[in-house]
Formats: C-alpha cells, structure tokens, sequence
C-alpha cells in the first residue's frame, strides 16, 4: 500500500467513524429536549425518565464525538499539509464559525449532564434545545467547508496561487447549502431510526412499558420527518451534482457515453473496461428526467474525460445505488408508520416493529455510502478542478503505521461505546414490570 | 490593526493560553487520578472527576481553537508543524483521544470496580503522556532544527523532537499542568480539610518541580535553542518578565503554604500565564524558527481581518455562555473565603 492510500483510508477511517458520533450528537440533543419538554408541559415522570436515558447514551457519544472530531481536525493538516497551506485561509472562514458552535455545545452539555439538581428545569430544557441548535450549526459550517472543496469559490488563481481571497464567497460556496442540509436530515433520520429500532427490539422482547413507546414514537417522529423530506433533498443535490460535477455524476448513474435521453439505472455494476453497466434495471429517460427535468436532456457521460480523471466508478456507482435503497426503505417504513400513527395503533403490530428494527440502522449505512459517494466521487481531485490529492499529501513516509493505528483504536472505542450503549439499553428492560407494580401497589 | 499578523499571533496565544489553563488543568487532574495514594485516595479520585466532568469538553474546545487560528493566519507554518511533527502530534492525539474516551468511560461503565481498574487506568495514563507529548511539540518549534527549502522539508520526522530540549519542555508542561490541576483541586475540596491538605501538598510538591524543570529548560536550551535563551535574556521586556514569573511563583507558593487558596489560584494563573506569554516573546518573531516567521507565513489581510472578527463575535456569545457554566458548577468556590483565614 502506497503512502497515498494509506492517507486516504486513513482519512476516511476517520471521517466514517467520526460521522456516527457527529450525527447522533446533532439528532439526540433535540429529541433529549423534546422529551424534556413533554414533561415539563404533561408533568408525567416517563418522560422525564427518557429524557435521562437517553442523555446517558449521548454522554458516550458525544465525548467520542468530541475527542474524534479533534483527530480530523489535526488530519487536515497532518495527513494534507499542502492542502491546508492553500486553503486554510480561504475556507477558514466556516472553520471558525464552526469552533464557536462547538464550543456552545460542549458548555451546554456540561450543564446538561451534570445540572440536573444545579439548574431550574426551564434552564435545562433550554440547555438542550441550546445544543440541539448548535449541534446543528456546527454540522452546517463544517459540510460547507467540504462543499468548498466540490464547488470551489472565493478566489482566483495566478501562477498556481489562490489571489483575490474572499473567504465569505468561499462559506457561502454553492455546494454549501445543499450539502448541508442533505447531511442535516441525515442526521436526523439515521439517529431517529437507530433509537426507534433500540426501543422496538425492547418492545418486542415483551416489555410494552409507556417508557418505550413514548421512546419509540419521539425517534420516529425525528427520524421520520427527516426520512420524508430527504428524498427531495437529495433531489435537489443531484441536479446541483449534475451542473457542477458532471464527472462525478456520471460514475454515480454508471453513464459511460454523452448522451439524450439516458436512462435511470436501478442496480448495476459499472465496467470500465467495457465501459458500460451491466445488471442494470434501466428507466429511459430516467436520469436525464431526474437531472435536468427533460427526458431527452444531454447527460455527459465519463468518455467526456480522460480516464486519468474518473473516480473509482463502480465503487462511486455501487455507494450511491445503496445509499438511494436505504433512504427510499426509510421513507416507506415512516409511511407506515404514519399510518399506524393516525390510526393510533403505535407502537404497532409486530411485523412493523420487526420491519423498522430491520431498517433501523439503514440511516447510518445511507451516511456512510453518502460520504464515499461525495469524497471517492471527487477523486482524483480534492479541491475539484483545483488541487490533486496527489499533490496535497504529506511527504511523511510509512502513513501505514498511523493508518493502522487509527483502525485499531476505532475498532476498540467503537465496541466498548456499542457495549456499554448495550447496557443502559438492558437497564431500560423490565421498566413495563416495575410500571405495572407501582400502579398496583401506590406505595 | 485587525489584519495584521500580529494581532492574529496574539490571538493564537491567547487561545493556547486559556487551553494550558483549563484544558491543561484537566491533564493535571489525571496526573493526580494516578498517583492517588494514602487514606484518601478514592476521595481524591472523586474529587478529581467532580471537578473535571462537567467542564473538560468545553475545555477541550481551545485547543481546536488554537489549531483553526493557525491554519487560518499562518497556513504555511501549520502546514510546516503538521508535516515537520507529524509524529509527536499523532502521538499526542492517540493521547487526547484515549483520554476523554476513558473518562466518560469511566463514568458510565456500570461495573464501578472494572470501572476504575481499566477506564480510571487508562485516564490516568493518558493525562500523564499527552501533556508531555504537546509540550514536545512546543520545544521542537524553538530548536530551529525544523528547516524547510521552500515548502520542502529539509530535515528528518524524528530528529528535531527527538531531543532533550523537547522532552525537557514536555516534562516542564506536564509540571505546569500537574502543579495548576493541585491548585484549583485545593478549592474543589474546600469543605473537607484532610482532603484540601492532601493537594496542597501535592501542590506545593509541584510548585518545586515547576521550578526545577523551569531551570532544566533555561539550561538545556543554552545548548538546544539558543534563540529562546537569547529571547529570554537580551530582550527589553526580558528581566520585567523574569521577575513578574519569579514573583508570581514564589507568591503561589507561599499562599499555598499559608493555606490562603483563593489566592493561590490566582497566582498560579499567572504564573503559568507569564511563562507561556514569556516563551512566545522570547520566540517572537518566529513561528518555526527559523524559516517561518508571522510575517512570511501570514495568510491574506482579509482572512486575518475576518478571523478576528470571527473570534470577536464569537467570543460575545462564548464568554457569558463560559462564565455561566464556570458559574453553575464553580460558582460556590468564588462565592465563599476558604482555609481558616476564611471571611
């Protein structure tokens, strides 16, 4: 393995694992205030008793987040020095910004946690909607930061350096804001599922306490919400992808040729030999539709460029097709439960509940194909157009070490925070048995 | 004045300042988890993690600070740091990483035995070797050994940390950290006397080793960086500076020894204040001595002008959100006299 691709699993190791951590510390805290907030408004103490659980979890979570989030700040720099020489300044800017919110959240879930006792209870719940704000902020400034590097802007090049710096132009990139709110709902859907999917297992090993379905029905209503409207989101990004990143377009839909009227391919596996996509179910019309809103719309396939500037397609192709699958089950499962929901039959029948266990860590492996759709789908550029990350990694010899290093560690931080999730979830158990004997007995 | 690069170098102090502050007293409070001992050593322990769960995120948050202000403000010389020191910083990562894992860890494993034979260990462990790690990091950018040709590095990944110099400056940041977490610890267990005896004289241990290591440093560095030496020596500010940290010192000391720890924390605030501010003079001009200076390395006056009025903005926001969460769980300590000179 070369220097180079261990610096770019190394880089992706940990954004991948970081995501998880980040996501869940953008998604809890709101549902945390949401339950604290029902409380506060129906006094009903299960509410209250979910509102704690669940701030037991994200404690975990968003500690490794923190200490994660810090290793890929330090990365940028020691794994592409050359990368952040030229663009430190010109995309600092949401980097800042970003510093601000986290610090806001960091100081708000110390009170959160730790105020309990010490702080009245309106302050707390405003503790956490603080958080669940904030969260949000820093996860919008930091993807704008990546949409600079897909849509680059702010600057002017001459002689190979960045003159005429505007870094506001480069925040507000226009690949910011799509991208951002695409990864916002994300969040939100992956994190409301996974917790919707804990709580329907708990049910389904026979403890139908109010505890969990007061749980289940808070997750997917976050979850759900954000289910829905990510579809359009992604609607919107792709057509971006398409006018600004034709190339990465193309290895997303397997499109080798320029064409009118390419179809929409379900499915595939892309060859670059051949330079076709067979195993495909193809829609005609499909992709230059959804693209560009015309069925005979132009798409640029890859056969546009070089092959020297194609991504990995099949790859980039199989990410995206998985990542689509995920987000369209998610958005069926919250229809059902919509349904289920304004019947007032949630928690559910059983074939629900196991459906949406089934489905619920389907959010987090739409983040994880997401992102190597958005980073592999770059390559082999890392400002696009711009910079090759060729030329931005560090002359460091012997990057396996870390990468290695950073694999281990991750493998170990992530099984004892999964275990110990595990825990505070059993600890939830038999609350419908203790629920049941404090009604019968008011002592 | 916002777009020079002076203005964004004060910055990046004052940032690393109120890290080696808080977030250093933090590392402290781990180096005090693992040499718990006597009759009270779960009391300590107890105390220590009171003290430091609410706060340490947010601690954390200055470091990151510190990274962003650099790479913002001196692209070329953080691209020269993280290529240059590259292992020492991952090191020290692994460091913070292990670090607050093992913490929240600790206070979330249910087991409470495993709870501090495993989590409690590594805690501990980690809070000793990462302070040591970043003050390495710190001495090798004054030994002048880092030498870039242009954006070439012209040196080796291991032979300008490898040294005695920076290992001394390591152990010296680990004294600082250990001696200021004592300190503020002697507070934290204002309302048990055994226990406040306990870390005043851990305090006052650590006040000693600030001061030898503080002298090992100023030593070695005649050999190992003569430009802090000289920095430290032949400059107008020089022997003010001396003085006001030797003042501060000793004052820290005596105030621990006369039990009067209010004011024991002030001065070892300073104290470690007047050090770092004192090592960035003597370093001044110079980031990465001796090819990256604040004016060759500056980014362009609009990114400067608009990363300090970045951290202006922000601070509008982060300072009442900071005092009210110092206020919520440290309030109690600036609200009452402590020791038996009390009121």
């Amino acid at each position: 393995m070369d220097d180079l691709l261990a610096a770019r699993w190394q880089m992706a190791i940990s954004l991948g694992f970081h995501i998880l951590f980040a996501s869940a510390g953008i998604a809890m805290p709101l549902m945390m205030c949401i339950a604290e907030w029902r409380w506060l408004r129906t006094r009903d103490e299960t509410w209250l008793a979910l509102a704690k659980n669940w701030s037991r979890g994200t404690a975990i979570l968003f500690a490794i987040g923190a200490v994660s989030g810090t290793v890929l700040s330090f990365e940028l720099g020691l794994l592409w020095p050359e990368f952040m020489r030229h663009a430190g300044p010109i995309i600092g800017m949401p980097f800042s910004l970003e510093g601000f919110a986290f610090f806001t959240e960091a100081i708000f879930l110390g009170i959160y946690l730790y105020g309990w006792n010490l702080v009245g209870p309106r302050a707390h719940v405003a503790a956490a909607a603080i958080i669940a704000v904030s969260g949000a902020a820093s996860g919008l400034f930091v993807v704008a930061a990546n949409g600079w590097m897909n849509t680059p802007a702010g600057f002017r090049l001459a002689a190979g350096n960045a003159v005429d710096v505007d870094p506001v132009a480069a925040m507000f990139n226009p690949a910011a804001m799509p991208e951002a709110v695409h990864m916002l709902l994300a969040a939100y859907a992956a994190t409301g599922f996974i917790v919707a999917g804990v709580h329907a297992y708990v049910i389904l090993r026979g403890d139908d306490a109010p505890f969990h379905r007061k749980a289940l029905s808070t997750a997917l209503l976050v979850g759900g919400i954000a289910a829905v409207l990510q579809p359009v989101s992604g609607d919107v990004l792709a057509r971006f992808v398409a006018e600004t990143q034709p190339v990465k377009l193309a290895a997303m839909e397997g499109q080798f040729e320029t064409r009118r009227g390419a179809p929409l391919r379900i499915g595939g596996l892309p060859d670059v030999e051949t330079r076709t996509t067979p195993y495909a179910i193809e829609v005609p019309g499909g992709l230059s539709l959804l693209a560009y809103g015309d069925p005979n719309a132009e798409v640029r396939g890859l056969g546009d460029v070089d092959p020297e500037l194609w991504p990995n397609v099949r790859v980039v192709h199989l990410a995206f097709q998985v990542m689509v699958g995920c987000g369209l089950v998610l958005m069926l499962v919250t229809f059902w439960a919509a349904w289920l929901g304004w019947k007032r039959r949630l928690p559910g029948p059983r074939a629900f509940l196991r459906v949406l266990l089934a489905a619920s860590p389907l959010g987090f492996l739409a983040i994880e194909t997401g992102w190597t759709v958005t980073e592999l789908g770059r390559q082999p550029w890392i400002i696009q157009g711009v910079m090759k990350t060729a030329d931005a990694v560090t002359p460091m010899p012997g990057l396996i070490v870390p990468m290695i290093t950073f694999i281990v560690l991750y493998m170990f931080l992530g099984g004892i925070a999964l275990w110990l999730l595990a825990h505070q979830v059993a600890q939830t158990r038999g609350r419908g048995a203790e629920e049941r004997r404090s009604c019968s007995n008011p002592n | 004045m916002l777009e020079s690069e002076l203005t964004a170098g004060i910055l990046t102090v004052l940032a690393l300042n109120l890290y080696v502050l808080l977030g250093g007293a933090d590392y402290g409070g781990g180096v005090w988890d693992l040499l718990a001992s006597g009759p009270r050593t779960q009391r300590q322990r107890d105390t220590i993690a009171h003290a430091i769960g609410p706060i340490w995120e947010a601690n954390h948050v200055w470091l990151i600070v510190v990274v962003v202000v650099l790479f913002i403000a001196f692209p070329p010389a953080f691209a020269a740091i993280a290529t240059a020191l590259h292992v020492p910083l991952t090191l020290a990562l692994l460091g913070i990483v292990l670090r607050g894992s093992a913490f929240t860890f600790r206070t979330y494993e249910f087991n409470r035995d495993l709870a501090q034979r495993r989590w409690g260990r590594m805690f501990a462990i980690a809070s000793l070797i990462t302070p040591v790690l970043l003050g390495v990091t710190v001495g090798a950018l004054s030994s002048g050994r880092i030498r870039f040709l242009g954006t070439y590095f012209a040196a080796g990944f291991f032979e300008t940390w490898l040294t005695r110099y920076s290992f001394l400056v390591g152990l010296f940041a680990l004294a600082l950290f250990a001696f200021l977490a004592a300190v503020y610890l002697t507070l934290e267990a204002r309302d048990d006397p055994e226990l406040q005896d306990d870390f005043r004289k851990r305090a006052l241990a650590a006040a000693v080793a600030t001061g030898v290591m503080a002298l090992a440093v100023f030593l070695a560095a005649g050999e190992d960086a003569p430009l802090i030496r000289r920095g430290l020596l032949n400059r107008p500010w020089s022997w003010p500076l001396v003085l006001a940290t030797t003042v501060s010192a000793t004052g820290a000391a005596w105030a621990l020894w006369s039990r009067r720890f209010q004011l024991a924390r002030v001065l070892a605030a300073a104290q470690v204040t007047l050090i770092l501010w004192g090592w960035a003079l003597a370093q001044y001009p110079y980031l990465v001595a001796p090819d990256f200076t604040l004016a060759n390395s500056k980014a362009p006056a609009v990114s400067l002008r608009l990363l300090a009025l970045a951290l202006l903005a922000g601070s509008l926001i982060l300072m009442p959100a900071l005092y009210y969460l110092f206020r919520v769980f440290k309030g109690e300590q600036f609200a009452r006299r402590s020791g038996p000179r009390g009121a």
